[in-house]
């Protein structure tokens, strides 16, 4: 176990400097220079000119300058916005709020998902999975935010039943309706997987054994073929954890929820490319540690696993 | 004794032409026999060629002219030579619908494409070589799976400073071809292995010979079934892309725009989210529906339909 932790942090870490390195070319060697945008029409002189590019350490070589990129990213150090403010600052408030949107939809998906596979399966051919079906691509189609603004339209002002966006009803009813949006993609997803893997294993031989060994169906539905089904299925969710959180960005953003997508979906339509970077680098690491997380679970509960 | 040998080929040749044949005949019967394969397999078409001429459908019911707008017709409902309505500027709905088109499936064909190329480059070159290529594309495909998608798209992007239908379907191939490229590669393992790879190599054919007539051919279809899966996808991204505000940006006519620009007022003029809204979902699952059931039919060990 040992062996494949150290390994698979080892390769953790290599693809955390990759994806830091990405970004910070992507943002900083690009074309356009930050002392002109600071300066604005005015004409610096040389020596302030100087002075900024020491302070910034822009004089310094590339590598240097990745390097403390790195060394702040792994304090927590993510940048600052037009204003100076820190952008760890910014995103702490909204935290609490993108965690608990996401749990929720995470829930719902899992929910959502199993229990209409299990019901598409069990009714293999018949109208009900046809429907389910139909209606499971028909999710996978509509991108997320169009998806937003329907329910918003027809449940939030034609039904009145949920606040349309915004937190102020708090949880759980302002999260509902941004949670199923934000599952919505999963759930299909999903349900569509479990549906397959519970068709397979309903023509596994241990099935037959149980039904001629005459146990109740609910049994053998629940203990012996949705067991076995849920494997791929785990697998799926638990990685899709880290895309929910990239998914805040749209739903936060249409709900108008507070939290740390909404941020970054405000930064992008302010154009303030700095807070835009060091927000999507904290979800990236926070997505690359949900996955490490992950595989080490994986590591810990399947043996065969390790020895890879 | 080559006399012996050559009708033998010949009809061995034939026989494989043959069964080939009724291979990929029976595949298309199977296809045409399902509904929802021809309806999606319709509306793909009909988008293409919109996307190709848009100026032969826009002016169907009205002027046809995305940017002729006038102030006047602000949000004006659908109405009688208009039948989606005005939006706030005053410009016709159905005609931006229809130029719409042409962004969103030229995105997801481009980008589909990208990352189709790079992925039989790149896979083929690192399955057939193995050793320090593959090491590098292997750990080079890690670093892109690395990033959610949307996330990773949305970083590039802001670097960018065209926003336009090369660089957001570049953008969104950098992060679509590692799936790809491990897909090819697998494939490609799997080709290497074959006997007529052995005798092609003892007859001193080149890697690239090798390559090019023998491997490539054996191992390219998996690859173009998921990257045409793809292109639904990769259109409901653009649309994301786009709305959020990093996608293309005006005066490009998008249905991303469209309904970007519908988001603050469409609980008021619904009628300027319904339309981009439907016709972008359409399209979407036309192209979903479509490589379910390529996917299906070519592949026979899926049979839980």
């Amino acid at each position: 176990m040992g062996r494949y932790l150290l390994g698979r942090i080892g390769q953790l870490a290599l693809v955390f400097i990759g994806v830091t390195l990405l970004i910070y070319l992507a943002v900083f060697v690009l074309p356009g220079d930050p002392i002109r945008n600071l300066a604005g029409h005015q004409q610096l002189p040389p020596d302030t000119i100087a002075a900024i590019r020491q302070h910034y350490h822009l004089d310094e070589s590339f590598w240097q300058q990745y390097g403390r990129y790195i060394l702040g990213v792994l304090h927590g150090d993510f940048g600052t916005d037009f204003y100076g403010e820190s952008v760890w600052d910014l995103m702490k408030a909204g935290w609490p709020v993108t965690l608990r949107l996401a749990s929720m939809a995470w829930v719902f998906e899992i929910v959502l998902g199993v229990g209409f596979g299990v019901v598409s399966a069990l009714r293999r051919g018949k109208l009900s999975d046809h429907t389910l079906l139909l209606l499971s691509v028909s999710v996978i189609s509509i991108p997320a935010f169009v998806a937003a603004f329907a329910v918003q339209l027809l449940l939030g002002v034609k039904a009145g039943i949920f606040p349309i966006a915004g937190n102020e009803d708090g949880w759980p009813m302002s999260y509902i309706l941004p949670a199923l949006v934000l599952a919505a993609f999963g759930a299909a997803s999903v349900s569509r997987l479990t549906r397959s893997t519970m068709i397979r294993s309903l023509q596994a031989d241990y099935i037959r054994t149980a039904v001629a060994k005459g146990l109740p169906r609910r049994r053998i539905v629940v203990r012996h073929a949705l067991r076995n089904s849920l494997i791929p299925v785990l697998t799926f969710v638990a990685i899709d954890l880290g895309y929910l959180l990239g998914g805040t960005v749209v739903v936060e953003g249409v709900f108008n929820l507070p939290g740390v997508g909404q941020l970054l979906f405000t930064s992008i339509r302010q154009q303030q490319g700095s807070v835009v970077v060091g927000v999507a680098t904290a979800l990236v690491m926070i997505f690359l540690l949900l996955n490490l997380i992950v595989d080490v679970l994986y590591g810990l509960l399947d043996p065969r696993i390790r020895v890879v | 004794m080559s006399n012996v040998t050559v009708p033998a080929d010949e009809s061995g040749q034939a026989w494989d032409i043959e069964a080939q044949a009724s291979l990929s005949h029976t595949a298309l019967a199977r296809l045409l026999r399902r509904p929802s394969f021809l309806v999606a397999a319709f509306i793909v078409v009909l988008m293409i060629v919109i996307a190709a001429v848009p100026q032969a459908f826009a002016g169907w019911f009205g002027h046809g002219d995305p940017r002729a707008c006038d102030l006047v017709n602000s949000a004006i409902g659908p109405s009688s030579g208009h039948p989606f309505g005005f939006d706030k500027q005053g410009c016709d709905v159905y005609a931006n619908v229809i130029y719409g088109t042409r962004d969103s499936i030229s995105i997801g064909l481009l980008a589909s494409m990208f990352g189709l190329v790079m992925a039989v480059v790149l896979g083929s070159v690192s399955g057939y070589y193995l050793g320090v290529v593959d090491a590098i594309v292997s750990r080079l495909s890690d670093v892109f799976f690395g990033f959610p998608f949307l996330l990773g798209a949305l970083v590039l992007l802001t670097a960018f400073r065209a926003h336009n239908v090369w660089t957001v379907s570049l953008a969104i191939a950098l992060f679509t071809w590692p799936t790809l490229t491990r897909l090819m590669r697998a494939s490609m393992l799997t080709a290497k292995e074959h006997d007529y790879v052995l005798a092609a190599r003892s007859l001193g054919a080149s890697d690239w010979r090798l390559i090019r007539r023998h491997l490539l051919p054996n191992a390219i279809a998996p690859v173009i079934v998921i990257s045409a899966l793809g292109v639904g996808a990769v259109i409901a991204a653009e649309a994301t892309l786009t709305f959020l505000g990093v996608g293309l940006q005006q005066p490009a006519i998008s249905w991303g725009l469209q309904l970007s620009d519908a988001q603050s007022d469409f609980q008021v003029y619904p009628h300027l989210l319904i339309f981009p809204a439907l016709f972008l979902s359409l399209t979407v699952l036309a192209f979903i529906v479509l490589g379910d059931a390529l996917e299906d039919v070519l592949d026979p060990r899926r049979n839980d339909d």
